[in-house]
């Protein structure tokens, strides 16, 4: 199991978070979330709710956002059901921030196709730049996690930052992706090695190359 | 190899746009109403008739799988027929697989055709899509094209004219490894932590809910409506015999060029490799072994996986298996035991924590796997770690337990006299340190 601990519940908390409440916008997207599942099933929509409930808090703080303990309550309350049910849901699933965290997330996939690739040296680029597993830096920009495998193997190593995920990383562009998250910009996402397009093989595709400059039809060849 | 006409994933790489009208010049929703109107028997029969198995690693016939969704639907406690659903597996998250994350952001048309097709044939009333919460993007594209195709009537009431009443939702997932098991996936939808659940019941009795489910892999459904376009004997002429199809492979390590490429089932390894990836990282020679289905099966040495066919059949043979196909290439500059050990560490950090054996043994596992790795260890402690990965095995809920233990197990069978060099190695440096 993953070791994580969650953020005290303490009376500054409650005095910051206890008025938690949607957004309009939120709002309606509760709603529309909790009308996926069957009548009488909406506990179903606690795992959707918390991540809308994250990054509300996310908003208001300027970071990726987390869950403080009184955002739970308001979820529970939300779906009518027990507290303890939504904070282990919240604890068991990592994506869940539940403790405060910065403005962008570093999730360094360090499983064995990225080990492979070199995610080693991504990490130490990481802790080159004053970032440590678990903690965030002091300006507040950057938190630091080692994940597990994010599902982009044919395109390690990668780190996923927020919504975003970066490919093909040397510790030099992982480099100019966070001096530009830090000037504010918005680097290209995805893969970081020059003239590939996604999961191909480098230097183009060996198979469907009409595709490549049109949208190729292959039915008529059947 | 497989020629373009015969793929099925022709915007795999996403040169192309994803939506509904360029997937449909691409084929999509080809003809979906007439394949529906062949009727739920006829469509279970053409799938078992193309030998398609399971994509998402177990490699269960899914005809079959199908065929277990009861006709005629079991009542609930007020009389009133329950109804049925599929759930289709996007909690792609086994170390190496990254297939389902192409076919989800470039092609999802593929997909959700794939839904009401798979869905109408086992009577299902909605399917849900689980995909895996890191994939943040590849849902909202998912998101997107679902709606797409409610606009379009494609799905929805009376969905593409059909009669039939079928509704598609995505569900994220929320960084869970084990929700990828089809029974805690099923919690997790129901909004409880991920824990697997006892079988039987099986889903197809009590599922979603309580009612009737089918749990099928992206890629099993997605390639369901293009089997009914051309017929279950097209499909069948690829693989061989109890291996048959297409199957996007995903090579990643130490190969030139690592990419996701749809191929023909029971292609060689060697082939793969030369024609795709651009051979091996300094060559041939260079190879020294290759996990070729993800993280829970048994890697394989150079010498015995070079020919291999890459099916079920050809790599259980190996004392491996096929798994997603996800192919994981290590060379002669790979430390085997560390790239085991983080495969064990991965285990102990997924386990769900709900079964003994496996919440005590994948941290207890990691932490001898760490010992080996640095040789910190005794000879006979090899056998003991055997032994343990025996005791997981087979004795937990579900099969995180086996998957924790096999990796190991490939280890020790193969690269043995690797473990004891190291051993032998520290304790060498031991003495000489002493004297």
């Amino acid at each position: 199991m993953a070791d994580r601990y969650i953020e005290p519940d303490t009376p500054e908390l409650r005095a910051r978070w206890g008025n938690f409440a949607w957004t309009d916008e939120n709002a309606a997207k509760a709603k529309d979330i909790v009308a996926r599942y069957p009548e009488g099933r909406q506990r179903s929509a606690v795992m959707p709710l918390l991540d809308l409930a994250q990054r509300q808090v996310g908003a208001e703080l300027d970071t990726q956002g987390w869950l403080p303990i009184p955002v739970m309550e308001y979820v529970a309350d939300y779906l009518d059901m027990p507290i303890i049910r939504v904070v282990e849901v919240a604890t068991f699933y990592t994506m869940y921030n539940i403790a405060p965290i910065g403005r962008f997330h570093v999730q360094v996939c360090g499983t064995t196709p990225c080990m492979l690739r070199g995610s080693d040296d991504i990490m130490a680029a990481c802790k080159a730049r004053g970032m440590q597993k678990g903690h965030t830096t002091e300006d507040g920009l950057f938190s630091l996690t080692e994940v597990e495998c994010m599902g982009n193997c044919a395109s390690a190593p990668m780190v996923q930052i927020n919504d975003d995920n970066y490919e093909d990383l040397t510790p030099e562009r992982l480099d100019a992706v966070l001096d530009a998250l830090a000037r504010g910009e918005t680097p290209k996402a995805g893969t970081q090695e020059p003239g590939r397009h996604t999961v191909e093989p480098l230097g183009g595709p060996t198979t469907l190359k009409e595709m490549v400059s049109e949208n190729h039809d292959y039915r008529g060849e059947w | 190899m497989l020629a373009d006409k015969d793929r099925i994933f022709t915007n795999v790489y996403g040169y192309q746009s994803w939506h509904l009208k360029d997937a449909q010049a691409r084929g999509a929703w080809d003809g979906t109403k007439e394949i529906l109107a062949r009727g739920r028997e006829a469509i279970v029969e053409e799938i078992k008739a193309s030998g398609l198995r399971g994509r998402g690693g177990a490699g269960f016939p899914t005809g079959m799988k199908w065929s277990f969704m009861p006709k005629q639907p079991p009542l609930d406690a007020a009389g009133n027929p329950k109804p049925s659903f599929l759930v289709i597996n996007a909690d792609e998250s086994e170390p190496g697989s990254c297939k389902d994350r192409e076919i989800i952001r470039h092609d999802p048309h593929i997909l959700l055709e794939g839904a009401l097709v798979a869905g109408f044939a086992m009577g299902a009333r909605a399917a849900y899509i689980y995909i895996r919460g890191e994939y943040i993007r590849e849902a909202e594209t998912l998101f997107a094209a679902r709606d797409e195709a409610y606009a379009a009537g494609l799905l929805g009431k009376n969905a593409c004219g059909s009669g039939y009443d079928f509704d598609v939702f995505v569900h994220r997932g929320a960084g869970a490894y084990i929700c990828g098991e089809e029974t805690a996936m099923i919690e997790s939808l129901e909004g409880k932590k991920g824990q697997p659940r006892l079988k039987p019941p099986f889903p197809a009795g009590a599922g979603l809910y309580g009612c009737p489910t089918t749990v099928n892999n992206v890629e099993s459904i997605a390639v369901a409506p293009t089997i009914m376009r051309r017929g279950a004997a097209w499909f069948a002429s690829f693989g061989r015999e109890n291996n048959k199809g297409t199957k996007l492979f995903q090579i990643s390590g130490h190969v030139n060029k690592p990419c996701v490429v749809e191929e023909e089932m029971s292609i060689p390894f060697s082939e793969l490799i030369e024609k795709h990836c651009g051979g091996i990282r300094g060559g041939r020679d260079n190879l020294l072994a290759v996990i070729p289905g993800g993280s829970s099966v048994p890697l394989v040495p150079a010498d015995q996986i070079w020919d291999a066919p890459m099916d079920f059949d050809g790599l259980k043979a190996l004392g491996s298996g096929l798994g997603t196909a996800a192919v994981i290439v290590m060379d002669k500059s790979t430390d085997i035991v560390r790239a085991i050990s983080r495969l064990s560490y991965f285990y102990k950090h997924e386990s769900c924590g709900q079964c003994t054996p496996c919440r005590e043994g994948t941290g207890w596992m990691w932490r001898v796997m760490e010992r080996l790795r640095t040789g910190e260890a005794h000879v006979e402690e090899i056998d003991m770690l055997q032994q343990v990965t025996k005791q997981v095995e087979g004795h937990t809920i579900c099969a995180l337990g086996d998957a924790a233990a096999w990796p190991i197990q490939g280890l020790i069978r193969h690269f043995r006299p690797e473990i004891e060099r190291r051993i032998e190695e520290r304790l060498g440096s031991l003495q000489q340190a002493a004297e």
